[in-house]
């Protein structure tokens, strides 16, 4: 569903732009609104979100569409924590269709997915590891990255039970915005991934706003 | 020749864990129609690398699991085969009945009024499991929930399919690894049963025999033999590889 935010960028307390390749984390407090901003076009925003007082509770996406009873993340979902709470809800969305069913790239399903020779090719979950790594302070480590959500990618199941790869239908400035309910961990990959023609071969840069 | 190594009927609304040697078979039946098996998978040497289902998804093209597929590992590694199955259509998306759920849906049945009777949800099953081997639920990733067909609809909607329930529906994994195997039988999430759904299934476990050049996990899409390509790697065989040119470099 295509909803439009009243927020502007110039009242955003904070900014960042994210490269492709590179991750973002940062705590977002209960009541801040987050915005990842598709800065030109059909780009993928790899993401995951922890409780920031006790990361074991965390994003889950079957327990997110079990309870909204779709498998599509639009403007209205609630992001349901492996506890049951609702962490986050989506605000505004001028994309229409998020995905949590995909995952993220890996070196080691790039391999399978793609050639055996993918294998030292950059990708979300290494971003993951890095970022566990550099920032122990968030007490995270492998078991916390499960799976997440792929802002701007359209992922579309067939009624025969397939799974299809569809070209975006993200566009230069298409954005996604949530409402914390809780204070949160945002861990963000701006994918890296040169073998999808979902980004066109062709990472580029997002945006992240928030607002108080 | 398969030869039965080891044969449970496990009742409805339980949970159990045990390892499996790779090259096995395990082979589950719902007896009645209507059980659900959820199950998860970790690698025993390194309980880091487990069953992905996203992984598993992404690289089949699929939403719905059967036989031909394989179940992935997070390391691009096969886990397990669905060498035969006359279900047809496994939900691995809709995740677990939890505690507060199982007693809203089904109202609370403690141990002490009802003994082996109490109705346990698939939550707590896991969490009973998985603490046997240090895992919490930060290690609580997605699970297969056999004998359940969830289906979509064009708008996303899911769809628990109560008439796909078969008794003595089969489905038989042969697995790729050494793999830790947590499970339970307690209800899907999305079953609509007003009354606790207990249901036991028949579990077997047989030996197997080597994947060859003609077997149909391997060469039901090119993503399942580069994964086996993968678990060869792991574990050094010296076989020929699944990949008859080789790898290539750019």
């Amino acid at each position: 569903m295509i909803k439009e935010s009243p927020l502007h960028l110039a009242d955003a307390h904070f900014r960042e732009v994210i490269p492709a390749g590179d991750y973002f984390i940062k705590v977002v407090r209960a009541g801040e609104i987050l915005r990842i901003l598709d800065l030109e076009g059909n780009q993928a925003a790899d993401t995951l979100f922890y409780n920031a007082q006790d990361p074991a509770e965390r994003y889950s996406a079957t327990d997110t569409v079990r309870e909204q009873g779709n498998v599509y993340l639009t403007a209205g979902s609630l992001l349901i924590s492996n506890r049951g709470n609702p962490m986050l809800e989506i605000v505004a969305d001028t994309c229409g269709r998020h995905d949590t069913l995909g995952g993220a790239c890996a070196s080691e399903s790039n391999t399978v997915r793609y050639d055996l020779a993918k294998r030292c090719m950059h990708s979300c979950r290494d971003s993951w590891m890095l970022a566990i790594a550099e920032h122990e302070e968030f007490g995270l480590d492998k078991r916390d990255i499960t799976h997440n959500i792929n802002f701007f990618m359209n992922v579309p199941v067939t009624a025969q039970g397939g799974l299809t790869f569809a070209d975006g239908i993200s566009a230069p400035g298409k954005y996604v915005e949530l409402k914390a309910r809780m204070d949160v961990i945002v861990l963000v990959s701006n994918c890296p991934q040169l073998n999808n023609p979902c980004n066109g071969y062709n990472p580029t840069p997002v945006e992240v706003a928030i607002w108080n | 020749m398969k030869q039965t190594l080891y044969q449970y009927t496990m009742p409805g609304g339980h949970h159990w864990s045990f390892r499996m040697r790779r090259g096995n078979l395990l082979r589950l039946t719902d007896v009645l129609g209507g059980a659900n098996v959820g199950m998860l998978f970790y690698n025993p040497e390194n309980l880091l690398e487990r069953y992905n289902a996203p992984d598993t998804l992404k690289a089949q093209h699929t939403f719905k699991l059967t036989q031909g597929n394989c179940l992935y590992s997070d390391m691009g590694r096969s886990l397990a085969s669905i060498i035969e199955d006359t279900f047809g259509w496994h939900d691995t998306v809709c995740g677990n009945l939890s505690k507060q759920r199982c007693r809203a849906q089904y109202g609370h049945h403690s141990y002490q009024e009802h003994r082996n009777g109490w109705q346990l949800s698939g939550e707590e099953s896991f969490l009973t499991e998985l603490a046997k081997y240090g895992l919490t639920e930060r290690d609580m990733a997605a699970n297969l929930n056999l004998f359940s067909k969830v289906v979509t609809t064009d708008e996303g909607q899911l769809v628990y399919d109560s008439d796909a329930p078969k008794p003595g529906a089969r489905v038989t994994l042969r697995f790729d690894m050494d793999a830790l195997v947590i499970l339970h039988t307690c209800p899907h999430p999305l079953n609509p049963a007003t009354e606790y759904p207990r249901r036991r299934v028949a579990m077997e476990i047989l030996t197997g025999t080597p994947v060859t050049a003609d077997d149909e996990c391997l060469n039901h899409r090119p993503e399942n033999r580069r994964a086996l390509e993968n678990n060869r790697l792991y574990y050094q065989d010296p076989i020929t590889s699944f990949i008859a040119e080789g790898v290539h470099h750019d």
